[in-house]
């Protein structure tokens, strides 16, 4: 090869192809049905060779107008559709509408309420985080068997969510001033049970994969996202704390309870697709932290503002904005409510997916076409929440 | 220092001891062998509505006020109220409709029913085979008796008797003392 190379040299021919073979690019559309784009989603990509030059993300075949129904309905009858946003995490979306509701009506929650969403809001934040390792691995070509561990741990999450608010996705739990349903003592000792074993799960799971040398060869150095980039994007999430970005809701609001728990909010260094895994293990072992005080500190009363009617539900004129840290990103609800209030005048959603997903292209020009999928399963998307 | 390739066998006695498990540990054996065998479901597990009625069909408690037809988030109930030769409205209904291909499992018309007469069931068999009349349920599929609701949720459907009992107490009561007088009437003590 140098051999060669210097052979050239001395002849006098650039090393590159360009004149000798005429080259030209490919337009490859990958998607909307292909099951490495978690969803219906399209990517117009551009390729020279196999490396990307150009990519266009396309959005809007899973559009179901969720903004424009929820003007038409009462406040109540938005919340059930809100699980269907993100449907791996329907207590963090309905935490998250709630709050803002709450926030424009100006409604206390109470204690025992915000402990419980944290419970259920850290849970939730596990089993999004084990699914898209998993998921991202399967883009990876790890043919099932992380996905298969992450869904068995998955399952017992779950199943407590199907005890405590009688369905295991769509949950539609939370209720404005508190929650729907009081943890009984078997529901407390399922979830005990969860956080004591996942530890080991997650001991496990990064034994298989944190140092597989597979993983390192696909993920470092792929995608790197710079930090300044991150934020002129709106980055937010997992993403955005992989390239150093210290931003996570949870310290910056306080809302709920979160400013009485102690945690940390673990960064990335490079802002490759291996710091957006693991970012997402350790953000898992800080969510188990939380919930241990969560659990330990519950305390005993009711779970919901007891003035808060279920039916005729008013809130004054005027506009809000509230917004959670979903394991996603910055999950907000824009209200606007008229002097009626009995429904919104304006919903605005702000989904961390899709600005997420809008610097996909800066990530992925000058990597190969397959690691373009990598970096989509890193970016951790759902197509629910992008196209609404 | 590492040697390569540490961090894939590593990997592979992960796999192993996984693969091994999947045989002997206890709860690791999760397969159920579904027609036969059935997983029980938790209390609050739901599906779609279904109307309790207490003694016999006839004494059903919806009163066909419209409330859950109107709250329904997706707008899948339908109701008529039944009426005499003239024209005077009964307290039940006369179609009561759903379509459960629009419903969508959200327990709203539960939460918001004053006369505890629209309750979750959780029964998920509801395979047709067409796709239009056959999912619409119809009144008498409907309706249920309130010993299946005690069979399926125990602890709650005994809660709602309890309210309910207390209600009708209340209103007994309410019926033997001296009605209040009339407003406008000079009291007695004048």
């Amino acid at each position: 090869m140098i051999q060669a190379q210097s052979a050239i040299e001395s002849s006098g021919v650039t090393p590159s192809t360009a004149g000798i073979i005429e080259t030209q690019t490919l337009e490859v559309s990958i998607g909307p049905q292909h099951p490495s784009t978690h969803g219906v989603f399209r990517m117009d990509v551009v390729i020279d060779g196999e490396v990307v030059v150009k990519l266009k993300p396309v959005m809007g075949y899973l559009h179901r107008n969720h903004e424009q129904l929820a003007e038409k309905m009462t406040w109540l009858d938005s919340m059930p559709y809100t699980d269907r946003l993100d449907y791996f995490n329907s207590m963090a979306n309905n935490w998250a509408y709630a709050l803002s509701v709450e926030k424009l009506a100006g409604i206390k929650v109470p204690e025992r309420a915000e402990y419980i969403r944290v419970i259920v809001a850290e849970l939730t934040r596990l089993l999004n985080h084990t699914v898209a390792i998993g998921f991202l691995l399967n883009d990876m070509g790890a043919w099932f068997t992380p996905v298969l561990y992450a869904f068995r741990e998955r399952e017992k999450i779950v199943d407590l969510f199907e005890a405590v608010s009688g369905s295991r996705m769509m949950c539609n739990y939370y209720r404005f001033g508190g929650v729907r349903v009081d943890f009984d003592e078997k529901m407390l000792a399922m979830a005990r049970d969860i956080v004591e074993r996942y530890p080991q799960f997650l001991d496990e799971f990064e034994k298989l994969l944190t140092e597989n040398e597979v993983l390192l060869a696909r993920t470092q150095r792929i995608g790197i996202l710079p930090r300044e980039q991150a934020i002129n994007g709106s980055i937010t999430g997992p993403v955005a704390r992989a390239s150093g970005v210290d931003y996570d809701i949870r310290k910056v609001d306080k809302y709920g309870v979160y400013g009485g728990l102690d945690f940390r909010v673990p960064l990335g260094e490079v802002g490759d697709t291996y710091d957006r895994y693991y970012i997402r293990i350790l953000e898992m072992r800080e969510a188990i932290k939380i919930l241990q005080q969560a659990l330990c500190g519950l305390p005993s009363g009711p779970i919901i503002a007891p003035e808060v009617k279920l039916r005729n539900f008013r809130v004054p004129a005027g506009d809000g904005y509230g917004r959670i840290e979903t394991p996603k990103g910055e999950l907000g609800f824009y209200l606007v409510a008229d002097e009626t209030g009995k429904m919104p005048y304006r919903y605005h959603v702000r989904p961390p997916c899709f600005i997420n997903l809008t610097l996909l292209e800066d990530m992925c020009l000058g990597h190969k076409l397959a690691d373009t999928v990598v970096i989509l399963g890193s970016i951790d998307i759902v197509l629910g929440e992008v196209d609404r | 220092m590492k040697f390569p390739g540490k961090g894939l066998l590593d990997g592979v006695f992960v796999t192993i001891r996984n693969f091994v498990g999947s045989y002997f540990e206890k709860d690791r054996l999760v397969t159920v062998q579904y027609p036969e065998e059935r997983v029980s479901l938790p209390e609050n597990s739901r599906t779609f509505p279904f109307l309790v009625y207490d003694d016999e069909p006839d004494k059903m408690r919806c009163t066909a006020c419209k409330i859950c037809e109107a709250e329904c988030p997706p707008q899948c109930i339908y109701i008529v109220m039944d009426r005499d030769e003239k024209g005077k409205p009964l307290q039940h209904p006369k179609v009561f409709d759903i379509d459960i291909s629009v419903c969508m499992q959200c327990q709203i018309c539960v939460e918001v029913c004053p006369f505890d007469a629209i309750k979750m069931d959780n029964d998920y068999e509801k395979s047709r085979y067409g796709r239009f009349d056959e999912l619409m349920e119809h009144l008498p599929d409907l309706l249920k008796s309130n010993e299946y609701y005690h069979k399926i949720k125990p602890i709650e459907a005994t809660a709602v008797d309890a309210k309910l009992q207390a209600a009708a107490e209340r209103k007994a009561k309410k019926l033997v003392s001296p009605a209040p007088p009339a407003p406008g009437t000079t009291p007695e003590t004048d």
